[in-house]
């Protein structure tokens, strides 16, 4: 059976919350450069240009591309022929956060209790951490540092399945343009569709840490997707809600088997900052 | 259109000079406030006590950055929502405030407060950290250590980029800007 030592998922997660809250994704950057070509507002270009010298200025002398380095969210696929040793997995998490925002100058940003006393925890732990058990004996990290700003924008909704995809549509549509400029547009939104109420916000979620630009695997989803991105940005919100035509770089949606009686909904935005990084071990 | 060169403190001459959407370049000294600092202020103007610092003239921007590197003024700097800050606003524009920046909608009583007291509501590009840390010269904190991160700094900027939102006339550039380019 093959080992891995929990200190070794420590290192990598280290490394992951400097690498992800530092170098923006090229399939980030692309869009972002893609988006100066189609923007038709001065004012908008002007943001988008800035987003630009930003990511660059970021990667050029180590300083993270935003200042809300997030909460730290992780989706942990691991193969179960992989037998960890040393210490449990959340602990070896926590403690590459834990040393990766302390040694990487990054904001800790988490509150121990969420309502009364409100004090920071000085490393920003706790993660959050789903993990999946897979058949295998390899062991995927995903991570994404999920900014406040962006998070607070989010909603789930118990849609009736006659609803339809005019009313997923509505949904979406309607919430993102209640957000506004709040979330940092350009944004990515994340959608899921079907499930629970928890499942559902899960897959919103999920959707987030796909590339930016990648479709739907299903036709008609991909299709969908398409469809709300020019609705969001028909709004004419634009670039951090100055006016002009991106809104939006990208809608990923993700779903799951529903219930007869149900169609869960939701959305969970993301900003350009849209900072995810993947290993594999 | 070229951005207009301004300086901090602020003065009612140039707040009535700038509009809605128009860009601008600060360069002065300003000061930082999140929601710790901001409760703690409206607690002292409640009770009547004096502030620690005066606010006449001055522009506060809402952040609350990451900690500096040696050798850095500042960490990655950009702006937070500012809909946080809505319930204290108006009476930080009563005593003397004279700008905020930050990003995100306002309400209308800080709206109101604008046109009252001839302020301005700017935003700087959120998520733009890196880009605007480089603005920032100087950093010292002048009050509330113990908030860390939210304690009230004095920052000393040069061509500090941002975007007039709400002016002292009432308009509003969220809600004017996406009319424009609306399908
Ligand atoms: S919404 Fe994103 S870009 Fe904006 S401040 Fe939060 S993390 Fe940064």
């Amino acid at each position: 059976m093959r080992e891995i030592a929990a200190s070794v998922i420590s290192d990598h997660v280290a490394e992951m919350c400097q690498d992800a809250n530092i170098y923006l994704g090229e399939d980030v950057f692309d869009a972002l450069k893609k988006s100066l070509e189609t923007e038709e507002s001065p004012t908008g270009k002007e943001v988008l240009k800035q987003l630009i010298e930003n990511v660059e200025i970021a990667k050029n002398e180590q300083i993270p591309i935003c200042q809300d380095t997030g909460f730290a969210v992780f989706f942990v696929e691991w193969g179960q022929e992989v037998h960890l040793t040393g210490g449990s997995l959340e602990e070896a998490i926590h403690e590459g956060v834990r040393r990766g925002y302390t040694e990487g100058y990054l904001r800790k940003s988490i509150v121990d209790d969420p309502l009364y006393k409100r004090k920071n925890t000085g490393d920003n732990t706790p993660a959050v951490i789903y993990t999946e058990l897979v058949p295998g004996d390899k062991v995927k990290i995903a991570f994404a540092p999920k900014g406040g700003g962006s998070e607070n924008m989010s909603s789930v909704k118990m849609l009736k399945p006659s609803d339809g995809e005019a009313g997923v549509i509505d949904f979406v549509v309607n919430h993102v343009k209640a957000a506004g400029p709040n979330p940092c547009p350009p944004i990515v939104v994340g959608v899921g569709i079907g499930g629970t109420f928890d499942k559902v916000a899960v897959l919103a979620k999920k959707a987030l840490f796909r590339k930016v630009g990648s479709k739907n695997p299903d036709e008609a989803f991909a299709v969908l997707e398409q469809k709300i991105l020019d609705k969001i940005n028909d709004l004419g919100v634009g670039p951090q809600g100055f006016g002009g035509r991106t809104f939006a770089l990208a809608v990923h949606i993700e779903t799951f088997p529903s219930h007869i009686a149900s169609m869960a909904a939701s959305v969970n935005i993301n900003c350009h900052a849209c900072r995810h990084l993947e290993r594999e071990l | 259109m070229e951005p207009k060169r301004i300086s901090a403190p602020l003065t009612d001459e140039v707040v009535l000079e700038l509009k809605a959407g128009d860009n601008v370049l600060i360069s002065g000294v300003i000061y930082t406030a999140r929601d710790a600092a901001h409760k703690k202020l409206v607690e002292l103007m409640d009770q009547g006590e004096p502030l620690p610092i005066d606010l006449t003239g001055q522009f506060i921007y809402y952040v609350g950055p990451t900690p500096a590197k040696p050798g850095q003024a500042i960490g990655s700097a950009g702006p937070t929502t500012s809909g946080r800050m809505d319930a204290y606003t108006p009476q930080m524009f009563e005593k003397g405030m004279k700008a905020c920046i930050g990003k995100g909608l306002r309400s209308q009583a800080v709206k109101d407060a604008l046109q009252k007291h001839k302020g301005l509501y700017l935003a700087a590009v959120g998520g733009a950290g890196a880009l605007l840390s480089k603005r920032i010269k100087k950093c010292d904190v002048v009050a509330y250590p113990e908030l860390g991160a939210e304690a009230i700094h004095r920052l000393e900027v040069e061509d500090f980029p941002a975007t007039v939102i709400n002016d002292a006339y009432g308009n509003d550039l969220y809600a004017e800007g996406a009319k424009q380019y609306a399908r």
